[in-house]
């Protein structure tokens, strides 16, 4: 009996003219995810992408790396026979055992999309059902909340039979959106915002600020497992990390204390853009979420914003810290990120900021040093390292 | 490198790798087989357990007992004290300045019912005399260390055992000698040891126990060691540790100008705050940069190669407990720094972490 994966479009079967660079972005980036696994054989037809496990390829552990896949809408495991009812009946024991046996209740789905074959779709439903219940007499049939959904796809290059869907990871795939910059601080939000943003179709790679020896090489290797968690649902990751001591340094010796923090992050958005128009990026990912601390008001962020020469995407800007916790355990980060290790955002915090600074207010506290110099200084400077999706590098322990 | 963090854990010294190695290529055999190489094994056991007998007790005469060989002091802690199956409901007396590998034991003993009595040294001006005041008769253990980890701050754990078994015969007494083993005399019915922090490898470390005291294993298996402890002895690592016993030499008068050395150097530096007092072991001081945090000021220092630690390596860059039952405000232990010396360091070193520490204090404090 062939076994076979269906992956199933989510959005991009709503695309019109353009829909095949998508396609071709998501088979890529399966087939690069798969090639860890095994030997494959792919083609695409109604909507879906037919992945064939060759040799012995491990159809569970390629299941399992699909469901992380962004542009998938569903998954589903299936066997394969020819488009003859007959045949298919006489497989239904043994194929459904695994799912069937042990469970309770049941209902059959069929789907005809090769109008050619004799059976009306409610005409299989009826039918298989009836071979199901022969097979497993102990099942009920539960039409609306059933254990098991056995599906049965008459489609124009075979019979697919199926008892394992899984919901696919959604989206768009990444890459079919260009590239983007994500501020990555070792904290809980950035990673989610990442995740987020690799939804919509963008590859993120990684900036991420150190001040050594306000910050250690701890906190920097949290961060780099952080990239390396990451690349589980972005793919692969690119990681610049920014010596930003001196600039430290530089805004506490000549800037006002309560607006440290500003300017401060100000200046990790000027290397940001400057790392943008370098290496291309269209766009700043942050994990700024409104009113969280007190650099994250509208008056800070528009400050900030400022800065910003991309556009800046906060895709947690609306979410309160419960929600960003809540994906950011679905997505595999937040036992990293609540390791203890200090990020150089909290070096000199004040102890009382200024909640409601005003451009000019910040403007006119920078202007007692020319922080350009250093900021190119930095910029060059700056360490790049690449995480690889399933490659595990960093140990913290 | 100038390591400076000897209480963390020390090099293994050259003898003891030698030792190491010549039992590895030469006498690998298990100590439970019957031939030859089973014996050569055992004899190697044998004689480290009387070097560490002979050198538990420094130059007196050596103590009469058992020796078992354990993965470390954390295991020999747990062998001790969840061993002696004290007396249900019973009272022991310990102290806040143990070492998590005692404390958290002692922690759980207290979730099995046990009264638990912890003493802190900012309390007493004689801190010996206040443990054998809170011995009672219903008191089955004192667990006390020798030598705290954090400060250097020193216990006359034989003078203690002494008290403590004239107050109450009863009453087991259990030392942690991690950092006093071959700096000053001990005794006591139980006594843990470790071998990384006296120049031989990790993951080798010793129990004694006094003649007499019956333990209950917490390894099950093939009833090594008189079945105390199950698990084939590592023969390489015990004999590393005897050669690093042999070896180890603590000369006081050096370590004690060091300190002062280091200290005449802190004390150019302002708003600095010392806690090791002159009655602490010369070779560890503890002292506060006030104003710049412990992890700053270390990964300042590690930056021009050296490695001091912000407090007890094992906990991680947590906050100590440990120092406030010396009367270490919270403030000052957020910016405690300690060094830990061994014979290899020099006063030219102290000189240079001192030119440094005042350079970081300068650098941050701005």
């Amino acid at each position: 009996m062939k076994e076979i994966i269906l992956a199933k479009y989510g959005e991009i079967a709503l695309k019109g003219d353009n829909r095949n660079t998508f396609e071709d972005m998501l088979v890529k980036n399966i087939k690069r995810r798969l090639k860890k696994i095994g030997k494959f054989e792919y083609f695409r037809r109604q909507s879906t992408i037919y992945i064939e496990p060759l040799e012995d390829a491990d159809i569970e552990q390629a299941l399992e790396s699909l469901k992380n896949v962004f542009g998938i809408g569903a998954i589903q495991r299936c066997a394969v026979f020819e488009k003859d009812f007959d045949v298919v009946a006489a497989n239904v024991g043994e194929y459904l055992k695994p799912a069937l046996e042990n469970a309770k209740t049941f209902k059959v789905e069929a789907k005809r999309s090769d109008k050619s074959f004799p059976l009306k779709s409610p005409d299989i439903q009826q039918k298989l059902g009836d071979v199901v219940l022969d097979n497993f007499p102990h099942l009920g049939v539960d039409v609306h909340n059933p254990e098991v959904t056995v599906r049965l796809e008459i489609r124009d290059n075979g019979a697919y039979l199926s008892a394992q869907r899984i919901i696919g990871a959604g989206g768009m795939p990444v890459g079919s959106s260009g590239k983007a910059l994500l501020m990555l601080s070792g904290g809980i939000d950035s990673p989610v915002a990442g995740y987020m943003m690799a939804k919509r179709g963008l590859v993120v790679d990684c900036i991420h600020y150190v001040s050594p020896p306000y910050t250690s090489e701890r906190a920097r290797m949290k961060v780099e497992k952080l990239c390396e968690e990451m690349t589980e649902f972005c793919g692969n990751i690119i990681f610049y990390c920014v010596p930003f001591t001196e600039l430290q340094e530089a805004i506490r010796d000549n800037c006002p204390e309560e607006y440290f923090t500003v300017i401060m992050r100000r200046l990790m958005v000027k290397i940001a853009n400057k790392v943008c128009k370098r290496d291309k990026y269209g766009a700043i990912i942050t994990g700024e979420s409104l009113a969280q601390v007190a650099s994250q008001t509208l008056s800070a962020l528009g400050c900030t914003n400022a800065a910003a020469e991309f556009p800046v995407f906060r895709p947690v800007i609306g979410m309160d810290k419960i929600e960003i916790t809540e994906i950011s355990r679905k997505i595999g980060t937040y036992d990293t990120s609540i390791l203890p290790y200090e990020d150089c955002c909290t070096v000199f915090s004040p102890k009382h900021p200024r909640t409601r600074p005003s451009l000019e207010e910040i403007i006119a506290a920078e202007s007692n040093f020319d922080f350009d110099k250093m900021i190119d200084e930095a910029v060059e400077k700056t360490e790049v390292k690449r995480f690889r999706y399933g490659e595990k590098t960093v140990f913290l322990e | 490198m100038i390591y400076l963090d000897n209480a963390a854990t020390t090099k293994p010294c050259r003898e003891c790798v030698k030792a190491v190695c010549e039992a590895m290529e030469n006498n690998f055999g298990n100590a439970s087989s019957l031939h030859k190489m089973g014996t050569s094994s055992i004899n190697i056991i044998n004689r480290t357990k009387q070097a560490v007998l002979k050198a538990l007790a420094l130059n007196g005469a050596p103590l009469d007992g058992e020796i078992l060989f354990t993965s470390g002091a954390t295991e020999s802690s747990n062998t001790a004290l969840f061993g002696l199956n004290l007396r249900a409901g019973s009272k022991i007396v310990t102290t806040k300045i143990e070492h998590p590998s005692v404390a958290k034991v002692i922690d759980r003993l207290e979730e099995r019912g046990y009264n638990v009595v912890r003493l802190a040294p900012k309390d007493y001006p004689d801190f010996v005399g206040a443990i054998v005041d809170e011995v009672d008769e219903n008191t089955s253990l004192v667990s006390c260390m020798a030598v705290n980890n954090e400060t250097g701050f020193q216990n006359d754990v034989k003078q203690l055992y002494k008290m403590v078994k004239a107050k109450n015969p009863r009453t087991f007494v259990h030392i942690d000698a991690v950092q006093g083993f071959l700096k000053m005399p001990l005794d006591g019915d139980l006594i843990s040891i470790s071998g990384h922090k006296i120049h031989a490898s990790k993951g080798i470390g010793a129990l004694y126990i006094k003649k007499g005291v019956t333990l209950s294993p917490l390894l099950s298996g093939g009833g090594q060691q008189k079945n105390l402890r199950s698990g084939t002895e590592a023969v390489e690592l015990i004999a590393g540790l005897e050669a690093a016993v042999k070896a180890y030499k603590f000369d006081f008068e050096r370590f004690s100008a060091l300190k002062e050395r280091l200290l005449e150097g802190l004390s150019g530096i302002k708003d600095i705050s010392v806690n090791s007092d002159d009655k602490c072991l010369p070779n560890i001081v503890n002292f506060s940069v006030r104003g710049v945090r412990s992890e700053i000021m270390l990964h300042s220092l590690e930056q021009h190669d050296i490695c001091v630690s912000s407090g007890s390596a094992c906990s991680k860059g947590k906050t100590s407990n440990v120092l406030a039952a010396f009367g270490v405000s919270d403030k000052d232990a957020d910016c405690a720094i300690r060094v830990s010396m061994c014979a290899e360091n020099t006063e030219q070193e102290i000189t240079f972490l001192c030119e440094k520490i005042a350079e970081t204090a300068k650098r941050i404090r701005r």
